[in-house]
């Protein structure tokens, strides 16, 4: 059948591979290269580390455990493990997928290649929300030291809740400030390494801008036809949950958005028969990334979701009520002080955690997005593999149907395949476009 | 006498609902509701409110599947139940501390559908092993009492303040005392009664339940249970008011000395200790005490004290409880079974739902009970 859109593959996706795979291969090779390894989370402080110097590198668990899940085969050996050595199969998914990884001593790549020996970190650096973030990490820690391997653990309690309407109060950025500081001087310690403040602020300004551009190009996701889908966008924001304080992830970005920038003039699709636009809310089941193929046999194309907008990217509202990405602090941090509260009042207002403590502000964000992104419907992931990211979302789905919206709930897990039923899920998805009009498209 | 204490303690949790009603009726005061222990009842006491602990019914609580994804533990869920079912209609507001992402859930539900004239979430940290924890509660503690000041209209002294930790430090002092009598080679309480009277002391005025735990250590010195003990079984893990399950475990000839878990020991564990700074006190006290283990990183201390309870109380095995989807106490369940077992305390592990199936459960604690006492009987 004819075309509505003209489709291209983006320029951009093998040097983003590529810069992905490098990543996981430095990780494992960092001290043949004379370099530091840290584990933590995603949404880490990661810019805080970068002090130590230009050599050292991390592996962060969130993605790693969406690289696991995605490779079938592997993750139910790591689940297998994990359940074996007696851990409940409810805990979230990344998690057991990570501490299967330890418990079976094998590293998977980027690329599905799967090594000998788990890398272990020199040390762990992480950040807690969520039941499970810094318990995660403490039981990584007691898993390596059965093996004989002591790995000291920091990690910083962000806990502090989030304001709808006005700023955080300082005592509670400063709660967070006083812990970084302090993690400064621990770092120092555990490592024997002298800390180079010039390399923070650095970092801190990379990060800052990486989060800000990724929320540019979701912006330009709001074009009809769409330049990008969400398939699409999780290789390319996975960058920011490995290495947004990085320069590489900074540059990768601003190619990124020059090319989209591109594309939206250029009228290039995602999906070349786009008539019906949704959003997802959270992450998908990495295992079953077809249904975003299936979708498009409907002419269905999904932009994105609250997920991959912001779970990195950085966003306000503006007084026109409108959401859009957050501004720049003035200047770039000079000093360690500078760099650390600048990088504490960015992070706080970070999307995806503001409604961990508040559904009304996941609502509002899904609604906001439905307006300006033109969005027909909302796909709900009722993720039994992530309670962080599902927390509230009965109360979302009310929200959302109350605005009008129609949304689609389903049930399955980020990183269990045992608990997502994609045939089922499937023909009630197919359900759902022919109630809401929509044909399956001739081949 | 001792038994007619005991029935009291029953009688207030099996009528818990008709006993704040008539505190409200007779006193004219506010009651709140609060979901974990985490929720400071001193400032509470203080601000001459009755706290009470919203829990469970164990039926299915079919009411919350609009609300709450099901996925998040029957407790937090069974507890919206509660309040969706109009249970609490009798409370004027609801607190919460910061523990879990499921009890915030409850609370967030709670304080959107079921009319509230107050409703307060105070940030708990959860880094409590750092040194900045102490001084940031406390400034959370000011911000949760001048919200109450401003309900109420009424200033919250220190005077105040000096009696509501007066209220609370009494009543787990005279607790752990009862406790005491656990220790001995035939204790003078079950592990039913020791839950029943925790319970209870959530549920009723502290002070009512104070006089009364003083009649009962004047009573225990001379209670002779005429039971046969049997194993010695510590139970550790998630929130548990499981009755049911409680005492039929001791009827198959075992006794609960000790437990740790929110509805028992680590209620009552800790207490503030007084200084000028009264919110930097009672913050303390709650960054300091047994912690649940969503906030026990990067050390595990609560296994340290769950290790040390065993000891000092003999236990001779353990039932792991998980009530399920809890991470916080599922994450932990592998690292606390090596510990115990390096002092020589065997474990089982159970997962609780809103409803047990004590059918199988029986068969697998008189499986676990024969490991611990030799298989002899058998030939």
């Amino acid at each position: 059948m004819t075309q509505k859109y003209p489709i291209e593959p983006l320029k951009i996706w093998n040097e983003a591979k590529q810069l992905r795979g490098k990543y996981y291969e430095n990780y494992l090779a960092a001290h043949e290269l004379g370099g530091l390894r840290w584990a933590g989370g995603a949404w880490s402080f990661s810019a805080i580390p970068a002090g130590l110097g230009e050599d050292v590198y991390s592996i962060t668990g969130e993605p790693h455990g969406a690289t696991i899940a995605f490779f079938k085969d592997f993750t139910a050996k790591c689940h297998d493990a994990v359940e074996a050595a007696g851990f409940p199969r409810t805990l979230c998914a990344y998690m057991r997928n990570y501490w299967g990884s330890i418990l079976l001593d094998k590293y998977i790549q980027a690329d599905g290649n799967v090594v000998d020996e788990h890398p272990v970190p020199d040390f762990i650096w992480q950040d807690h929300i969520c039941c499970s973030h810094a318990k995660w990490y403490q039981v990584a820690r007691w898993l390596e030291e059965k093996k004989g391997k002591k790995v000291p653990m920091y990690c910083v309690d962000v806990s502090v809740g989030y304001s709808m309407d006005k700023p955080l109060e300082d005592y509670k950025i400063n709660y967070i400030v006083q812990q970084l500081n302090d993690g400064i001087e621990w770092l120092e310690k555990v490592t024997g390494r002298t800390y180079n403040d010039k390399l923070l602020c650095e970092a801190v300004w990379n990060e800052i801008n990486a989060t800000k551009i990724w929320a540019e190009i979701c912006t330009l996701n709001q074009t009809i036809p769409a330049p990008l889908d969400e398939k699409t966008m999780y290789s390319l924001y996975v960058m920011g949950t490995l290495m947004k304080h990085r320069p590489e992830c900074v540059d990768i970005y601003r190619k990124l958005k020059a090319e989209v920038e591109d594309r939206v003039r250029r009228g290039i699709a995602a999906v070349a028969n786009e008539k019906y636009r949704v959003i997802t809310d959270t992450q998908p089941p990495w295992g079953f990334l077809k249904i975003f193929r299936e979708m498009e046999k409907y002419g269905v194309v999904s932009l994105g979701s609250l997920y991959t907008f912001g779970l990195i990217g950085m966003w306000k509202y503006r007084p026109d009520g409108t959401w859009a990405p957050k501004d720049l602090p003035l200047e770039k941090p000079q000093t360690r002080e500078e760099a650390v509260k600048m990088i504490v009042e960015w992070t706080v207002d970070r999307p995806e955690w503001a409604h961990f403590y508040l559904p009304e502000v996941k609502t509002k964000m899904i609604l906001s997005i439905v307006k300006q992104w033109k969005v027909d419907a909302v796909l709900l992931h009722y993720n039994r593999g992530c309670e962080g990211l599902s927390v509230h979302i009965a109360e979302n789905r009310h929200g959302l149907v109350k605005a009008g919206v129609p949304v689609f709930p389903f049930e399955g897990n980020m990183g269990d395949e045992r608990e997502f039923d994609f045939p089922g899920t499937l023909a009630r998805l197919t359900a759902f476009f022919e109630s809401m009009g929509l044909k399956k498209l001739k081949e | 006498m001792t038994e007619e204490i005991f029935q009291q303690f029953r009688d207030w949790i099996d009528n818990r609902h008709e006993y704040a009603k008539e505190w409200k009726e007779r006193t004219n005061k506010k009651i709140i509701g609060y979901l974990c222990t985490y929720v400071p009842e001193e400032i509470l006491y203080a601000a001459d409110m009755l706290p009470v602990r919203i829990l469970g019914s164990h039926e299915p609580p079919t009411v919350t599947e609009p609300y709450i994804f099901a996925m998040f533990c029957h407790l937090c869920r069974d507890c919206l139940a509660q309040g969706l079912k109009g249970r609490f209609n009798y409370i004027d507001g609801i607190v919460e501390g910061q523990s879990c992402l499921h009890l915030r859930q409850t609370f967030n539900a709670w304080r959107l559908h079921i009319p509230t004239n107050f409703a307060h979430y105070i940030h708990i940290p959860h880094g409590i092993q750092n040194p900045h924890a102490i001084p940031y509660l406390a400034q959370e503690l000011a911000k949760f009492k001048k919200t109450l000041e401003d309900w109420t209209g009424k200033k919250i002294t220190n005077e105040g303040l000096d009696k509501g930790i007066k209220i609370m430090n009494k009543n787990r002092e005279l607790m752990r005392k009862v406790h005491e009598y656990r220790k001995l080679d035939n204790p003078k309480i079950t592990g039913i009664e020791a839950m029943e009277m925790v319970l209870s002391s959530q549920m009723v005025d502290k002070q009512e339940h104070s006089k009364l735990l003083n009649k009962l250590l004047e009573e225990l010195p001379n209670r002779n249970l005429n039971r046969n003990p049997g194993t010695r079984l510590m139970i550790i893990g998630s929130e548990d008011d499981d009755r049911v399950f409680m005492k039929n475990v001791e009827a198959l000839g075992a006794t609960f000395v000790i437990e740790e878990h929110c509805t028992g020991s680590r209620y009552l564990w800790d207490d503030v200790v007084p200084s000028e700074d009264r919110l930097m006190a009672i913050a303390s006290r709650y960054v300091n005490r047994v912690p649940c283990p969503s906030k026990d990183w990067p050390e595990f201390t609560r296994i340290q004290h769950a290790v040390k309870l065993a000891k000092d109380f003999n236990v001779q095995g353990a039932l792991v409880i998980q009530n399920k989807f809890c991470d916080p106490h599922g994450i932990e369940i592998p690292p606390l079974r090596e510990a115990l077992k390096q002092v020589g305390v065997q474990t089982y592990p159970l997962e609780f739902d809103v409803t047990v199936p004590w059918g199988q459960f029986r068969t697998r604690v008189e499986a676990f009970l024969e490991t611990l006492t030799g298989l002899e009987e058998l030939f």
